[in-house]
């Protein structure tokens, strides 16, 4: 960890109101400004690496609304996130993340295979059986709330369903290497199959590598930094196959974690010049709104956009999404409050902290009914679930969708 | 601090609500003043006026001290602790109470956010206007024991001339009213100008009630490159000499001009000394006339290039060099330490001379800006708290600062307070009767000295 970075840190508190935990509980300990505090004791000596310590620490969602906040360039969620890792590396991996980390998610066939059961289980009606009975009630809370937070599964993974080079429709203008997002794939596949018929619309011939793997995000999450340097180095060879104008995701967190390739990897020229590459569909899009703007029939809804902190925060990316939703005819956009404040769902957060995750979110879904939107866009599968789910608990008339969807749905192309 | 007295601090604000493990006491031990640090005993975040009524009659009875705390803001050391007392932070006392559109008040609690006020009364065509640079996370009761000023300062006054009405819960636990929403009040003495500014030393603000006053119609917005420092500071008394009192001027000097452009790309050119945004308000048919006139006076005084915004957006652009500004020197170096000397405004230009001088002779890096029309200049050291020679060197080049601030017959601070960080040149600015007055008050109040101790002097 860089000691620079923690004493660059001027204390002057601008991070506090765009920290969704500082503002649920207006604790030092649950802010931007004091967790640096913390980790800077830490390697000072004058703090231990306590349970109480790592329980403050963990309350941190790595959303990283404090570095778009900070003047002078600190981010405090990636500094936690550093530490973590670091210390979870330090202590080795566990059994499970082994089995997780290593055994399932570096396989794409394998994590496939490990949804077949849950697909079989929606698809039997056992779910419903399930859900009715309660039988959830009886096992981990954790896992009542993971099975609630998956929606229907698509028949198959778009992975084995993509082909592998989708011409460009019309006039080729380019070439693009399409990213995988592993729960894209596996769960909002027909965004993803959206965002690949856009780029075609648009001219680009799309290349789906089929034997890439996970961006290695959950890796850092569960402090594997090699792990997820191999699945940098499997993806950038396989990228590198090819002749690409950009690599381009439409999940938010695949998008963030690739664009640190290079940071990950430093001195590797291959890793740098695929970061270079790697853009959010909604720049992709954005570049080309001109030929897209007549495509586009009229979508006659009131809808507003939740930024997902590694599109907004992690990324830099507000404006293309707005630009993009305001090109659809018919449409109402209402911008919707605090639209860069996180959902709550931050990775495995809202399994791991569920109850500042509900808090979290609460706040959210108040924002979006006080917005009087029909639909809600975002760009980030892991948005789409905890929204989902908030919303049908809570907000039932408002539907949510991928900005690809949306765009598609209104190009005609879904 | 010992068990039983934090559990009767429990016992009044709740388990959730009391802190005393090392991890958060080691976070409470700062605030933003650089290079200080305290810690104190425990932490309390009460709920209600009530709370903090019984948390100081506890206190008091036991003489443990009570150092008032909003969002930790605090530029001169304010909130911190300095005997292991008990931290009491403001910030679920957030209540926007009422906004009276009759009498043009509003009542708050003392941890209601600066910006959401502005928020809550602007979108009802009213104004707040003290705006401190910290005002999207600084507090109002913070604002109100600072006297924070900020960017509309000249026109519009600082915290003080809004401040009408104060419920203060004394040492003892005891609660005193002064003021209200009269606008005309002489019974006895005026406490509510003792209250504001005091630093937390006299009383703990439960409740604020301040003025409002309606919302202006329009903003022009200009910004103005000077190639010399002397013109653009003949500028600012020429503005203010033609009867025209912008609602922001504001200064940048040719370090910060530098860092910003570097850092943020604006567009300004790096061989000027000075630019200055000016920014009038009122109504349309005053701010087109005023615009004229600052435009005509900058154009007499050299400045090498004009600009004024025509829409809102180009408003926000012009902004965005006085607004980058702190960041921008932040980023060069990991500490920043930021100051607050005022002169009368007249003494813009010696003043800005003296900075660059003390930060010549004494090797430091110093870059300036701030409010050239109230004189409120914040001379910014960007150093580096491991390298003790440099830090030495830069409290020896404030040192000269601000006796020359004095000397002009200016102030130590415009408006981040005296806390601990300028005990030091109190008695020089105010003299002995001056720090006999004030002591004489603080007794008053606070016989036994449990109020926030350790500031002011």
């Amino acid at each position: 960890m860089d000691y620079v970075k923690l004493i660059n840190c001027m204390r002057c508190g601008m991070c506090l109101p765009s920290c969704p935990t500082y503002k649920e509980t207006f604790l030092e300990t649950a802010s931007p400004r004091g967790r640096v505090a913390l980790v800077r004791k830490v390697q000072e000596g004058e703090l231990d690496q306590s349970e109480r310590l790592l329980e403050y620490l963990s309350l941190c969602l790595d959303c990283q609304a404090c570095a778009s906040a900070c003047p002078c360039g600190v981010n405090a969620g990636e500094l936690v996130a550093e530490f973590t890792c670091e210390r979870k590396e330090s202590l080795g991996l566990g059994f499970m993340e082994e089995l997780v980390l290593r055994r399932l998610v570096p396989h794409p066939d394998r994590l496939e295979g490990s949804m077949t059961p849950l697909r079989a289980y929606q698809k039997t009606g056992l779910q419903k059986l399930v859900r009715k009975l309660g039988v959830l009630k009886m096992f981990p809370k954790k896992l009542e709330r993971m099975e609630g937070l998956l929606p229907e599964l698509p028949a198959r993974p778009l992975r084995q369903e993509i082909m592998e080079v989708t011409p460009a429709a019309g006039t080729e203008r380019g070439t693009v290497g399409f990213f995988l997002g592993c729960v894209m794939s596996l769960i909002f596949s027909e965004a993803s199959r959206a965002t690949i018929n856009l780029l075609s619309s648009l001219g680009y011939r799309v290349i789906t590598p089929r034997s890439q793997v996970c961006c290695g995000a959950p890796n850092m999450l569960g402090g594997d930094l090699e792990g997820l340097k191999e699945a940098a180095r499997t993806n950038i060879d396989i990228f590198a196959g090819y002749d690409l104008d950009f690599i381009v995701t439409d999940c938010g967190g695949c998008g963030a974690e690739l664009k640190k390739y290079g940071h990950h990897l430093p001195g590797d020229p291959a890793a740098e010049a695929f970061g270079a590459k790697v853009r959010d569909i909604a720049q992709v899009l954005a570049l080309h709104s001109g030929d897209l703007a007549p495509r586009l029939q009229p979508v006659d809804l009131k809808v507003t956009y939740h930024d997902p902190c590694h599109i907004a925060h992690c990324q830099g990316i507000r404006r293309e999404p707005r630009e993009l939703l305001r090109l659809v005819p018919g449409l109402t956009y209402a911008e919707l409050a605090e639209a860069d404040s996180c959902c709550g769902s931050a990775g495995t957060y809202n399994i791991a902290r569920p109850g500042m995750s509900d808090r979290i979110l609460h706040r959210k879904l108040a924002n979006i009914a006080a917005s009087g939107a029909e639909v809600l866009v975002t760009g980030n599968p892991g948005c789409l679930l905890q929204l989902r789910k908030g919303l049908a608990d809570h907000l039932p008339h408002v539907r949510i969708m991928h900005l690809t969807e949306l765009l598609a749905r209104s190009a005609g192309l879904a | 601090m010992q068990q039983s007295f934090i559990n009767e601090l429990r016992n009044i604000v709740g388990e959730q609500y009391t802190l005393a493990d090392r991890e958060s006491l080691a976070v409470y031990g700062y605030d933003s003043t650089p290079e200080l640090e305290s810690l104190p005993g425990a932490v309390v975040l009460p709920g209600s006026g009530e709370e903090v009524a019984r948390i100081m009659a506890l206190c008091h009875g036991a003489g443990v001290s009570v150092t008032p705390r909003g969002s930790g803001t605090n530029l001169s050391g304010g909130s911190l602790s300095v005997n292991s007392g008990v931290v009491v932070q403001t910030s679920r006392l957030n209540r926007i109470v009422e906004i009276d559109e009759e009498n043009l008040t509003a009542t708050v609690e003392p941890g209601v956010i600066t910006s959401a006020l502005h928020r809550e009364v602007e979108s009802r065509g009213l104004f707040y206007p003290p705006d401190p640079g910290s005002m999207n996370i600084s507090t109002m009761g913070g604002n109100v024991a600072e006297n924070s000023g900020g960017l509309r300062g000249l026109k519009y006054g600082v915290t003080a001339d809004y401040v009408m009405g104060l419920e203060t819960v004394l040492a003892d636990g005891t609660v005193l009213r002064s003021g209200g929403k009269v606008v005309k009040d002489v019974a006895g003495y005026s406490l509510n100008p003792l209250l504001v500014s005091s630093e937390g030393t006299l009383g703990f603000f439960t409740g604020i009630t301040v003025k409002l006053i309606p919302r202006p119609r329009s903003k022009v917005t200009m910004l103005a490159h000077f190639p010399a420092l002397q013109d653009a500071a003949l500028a600012v008394s020429a503005i203010i000499a033609a009867k025209v009192i912008p609602a922001t001027l504001e200064i940048l000097d040719r370090v910060t001009i530098r860092c910003v452009e570097e850092y943020a790309h604006v567009g300004l050119p790096l061989d000027v000394d000075a630019v200055l945004l000016i920014e009038v308000d009122g109504h349309p048919a005053v701010t087109a006339e005023e615009a004229l006139a600052v435009e005509e006076i900058c154009k007499r005084y050299r400045s090498s290039f004009f600009q004024t915004a025509a829409t809102a957006d180009e408003a926000l652009k012009l902004a965005t060099a006085r607004r980058t500004a702190l960041s921008a020197l932040a980023r060069l170096k990991p500490t920043t330490i930021l100051e607050d000397a005022t002169v009368p405004r007249s003494c813009i230009a010696p003043m800005l001379q003296v900075i660059q001088a003390a930060a010549a002779k004494h090797n430091v890096t110093i870059g300036t800006f701030g409010h050239a029309g109230d004189g409120n200049l914040h001379p910014t050291c960007l150093t580096d708290e491991r390298d003790q020679d440099e830090i030495k060197r830069a409290h020896a080049a404030f040192e000269e600062i601000f006796d020359a601030a004095i000397a002009m017959g200016g102030t130590i601070t415009g408006e981040h307070g005296v806390g601990i960080a300028k005990k030091k040149y109190l008695p020089r600015l105010v003299g002995e009767s001056g720090i006999r007055v004030m002591r004489g008050i603080k007794n008053a109040f606070d016989p036994k000295g449990i109020l926030n101790p350790g500031k002011v002097f």
